[in-house]
């Protein structure tokens, strides 16, 4: 049976690879472009009524692309799964809370820290519990999510369940001024950092530490015999993932002025794997188109009001029926049909 | 010595899955360790790897202990397994394959297409799929790659782990004489295996393996005649 099913990755993927160096930097460019000019975009195709569009640009569509693309390199990438991924996001939050009430610090001086910080606990919570495998490995981290959380309602000293307010906006950048009536410099900035976290994965991805954990997510053992140190490879994924957390933290905290422990539950976790699933796990593309359409959605079909997370709901589930690798799936190559041509030829056959 | 393994106790939870093996690799041999389903043949190999803990015992590499070292650093010293089953990543071409042979390399770069050409030689069906995924290969294919991907590693002591398992008699006539030749090249080599006739014939000594012990050592092509042997392995009756 031939089946015939048209790839829009793998055609994206050839188109690009044939193209010219001069194609790839306008497509580049447009695509920028483009990204950046969105919050002026807003037109009755793609506005959201019933909230602010350029709102919705920078929460939940920005802060979620920015976040499923750092979960990718944890849960496509090197194949572990992590279900307390808002708990790096939350401390990255609650840095810039901290800080930029307690100090004088502004906000490009706590962004190191929070993503620091974020980091720190990436390696406390990595080195004990990357050793475990697969399921176990999602409890611990659902754990940890759920301790950041409750840690923070208990801790009277940041704010408790009341959580902290009058969080400072950053400062201003030429004519571009943070408040809270105007959204789009919080847009632009975050736009800038997820380009930086684009690129800067893409070149991890494509070599030594990308290979390692390609290799780990297909085999962890063969993956050791072929030297790798498989288990500092793990960390750094997890704790790469944890700093792009921790920079959507300390920006989003910037932006909404006020945080409350409640916001960074387990929902927040599964939503951000679920864009990551939704879109095509480990194809950075996928993942980001996947978080666009989840978090953009429940806000366009805002005028359904109640009814309007039920139709996400359904939404979803005949997606992931229709496409269960999800919209842009990487390539995968080992579902490729074998090829047995040669088999009779040598007269080698498989005796199972 | 090459490869000395001293005592050598392995758990699986509270089940002792070796009990108590000493056996000796010398450079330039084909040593091989025969034995049933359960024996702990690959056990005995994963341990030596480094991907099970040892209990007790020392495993010695060049006169080091290395029986409490990372897998990843054993590999760097010179110890290099093609794993059971056909270790090999589905999802990454022939080449990619061969490549992450190379990763600990440190002169990876400079070595990469000498040790291609070698690999290609030995297995020239390789060349031929060097673009194809890992995981499209037939049965033979996939062994002849995980061999191929643990001498990108340059080894000193190469690790078989049952290259024959699930190969028609033609492959299997066809791997043993190619792991001769790899041990011709200067390649000490380990080799565990069910199927006893090749891996006596192609041997220069061997242990039996069973249920965890040691129970017999001697020369290959003595066992090859050895009555017990020949009943239990080679599926031929004392009369």
């Amino acid at each position: 049976m031939i089946k015939v099913t048209f790839n829009l990755r793998d055609k994206g993927a050839e188109f690009w690879d044939r193209s010219p160096r001069w194609r790839r930097v306008l497509l580049s460019v447009i695509f920028i472009g483009f990204c950046y000019a969105l919050p002026f975009l807003n037109n009755p195709l793609i506005n959201t009524p019933g909230s602010d569009f350029q709102s919705v640009l920078f929460y939940p569509v920005g802060m979620y692309v920015m976040m499923a693309i750092g979960l990718n390199i944890v849960v496509g990438k090197s194949g572990l799964l992590d279900l307390g991924y808002v708990a790096f996001f939350a401390i990255g939050a609650y840095t810039m809370a901290i800080l930029g009430t307690k100090t004088d610090l502004n906000f490009w001086e706590i962004l190191p820290i929070g993503v620091g910080l974020a980091m720190l606990s990436g390696v406390l919570l990595g080195t004990p519990t990357l050793r475990l495998r697969g399921d176990y490995l999602a409890i611990v981290t659902l754990g940890f999510g759920e301790i950041v959380r409750i840690f923070a309602v208990n801790t009277d000293a940041i704010g408790g369940s009341r959580g902290i307010a009058g969080i400072p906006t950053p400062p201003d950048i030429f004519k571009a001024k943070f408040t809270i009536l105007d959204p789009k410099p919080y847009y632009w900035l975050l736009l800038t950092f997820t380009l930086l976290i684009i690129w800067m994965v893409r070149r991890l991805a494509a070599r030594r530490p990308g290979r390692a954990w390609d290799a780990i997510r297909q085999d962890d053992d063969v993956a050791q015999l072929m030297g790798i140190n498989t288990r500092r490879s793990k960390v750094w994924a997890f704790v790469l993932g944890a700093a792009v957390a921790g920079v959507g933290g300390v920006i989003y905290a910037s932006q909404i002025l006020s945080i409350v422990p409640d916001q960074f539950n387990l929902n927040v976790s599964i939503l951000i794997l679920a864009c990551v699933v939704f879109g095509g796990i480990g194809n950075i593309w996928g993942v980001i188109l996947g978080a666009v359409l989840l978090a953009f959605t429940p806000e366009r079909i805002r005028f359904l009001s109640q009814p309007r997370i039920l139709v996400f709901g359904i939404a979803l589930v005949v997606m992931m029926n229709l496409r269960p690798d999800g919209i842009l799936p990487k390539k995968k190559r080992e579902h490729l049909e074998p090829n047995w041509d040669h088999v009779e030829e040598s007269g080698e056959g498989e005796i199972k | 010595m090459r490869l000395e393994v001293k005592d050598l106790h392995v758990h699986y939870g509270k089940i002792e899955a070796i009990k108590g093996v000493s056996i000796v690799v010398n450079e330039g041999e084909i040593v091989t360790l025969i034995g049933a389903n359960g024996a702990g043949k690959t056990t005995m190999l994963k341990t030596i790897s480094g991907l099970r803990p040892v209990s007790s015992g020392q495993i010695l590499f060049d006169g080091q202990d290395i029986s409490r070292m990372a897998a990843h650093d054993r590999v760097e010293l010179g110890l290099s397994q093609a794993p059971e089953g056909r270790g090999i990543f589905p999802g990454m071409t022939v080449l990619e394959n061969l490549e992450m042979g190379k990763y600990h390399r440190k002169d990876r770069k400079s070595e990469m297409k000498e040790d291609l050409e070698k690999v290609y030689h030995l297995f020239p069906r390789l060349l031929e799929r060097i673009n194809q995924a890992g995981g499209t290969l037939s049965g033979g294919e996939q062994q002849m790659l995980a061999i191929g991907r643990a001498l990108m590693a340059r080894p000193k002591v190469l690790l078989l782990d049952e290259p024959s398992m699930g190969l028609a008699p033609l492959m299997i006539a066809n791997i043993f004489r190619i792991i001769t030749e790899i041990n011709n090249l200067g390649t000490t080599i380990l080799l565990v295996e069910q199927n006893a006739q090749q891996a006596l014939q192609r041997a220069h000594r061997a242990y039996v393996l069973e249920t965890g012990n040691v129970v017999k050592e001697a020369k290959a092509s003595d066992l090859l005649n050895d009555p017990a042997v020949r009943a239990a392995y080679l599926g031929v009756g004392a009369h």
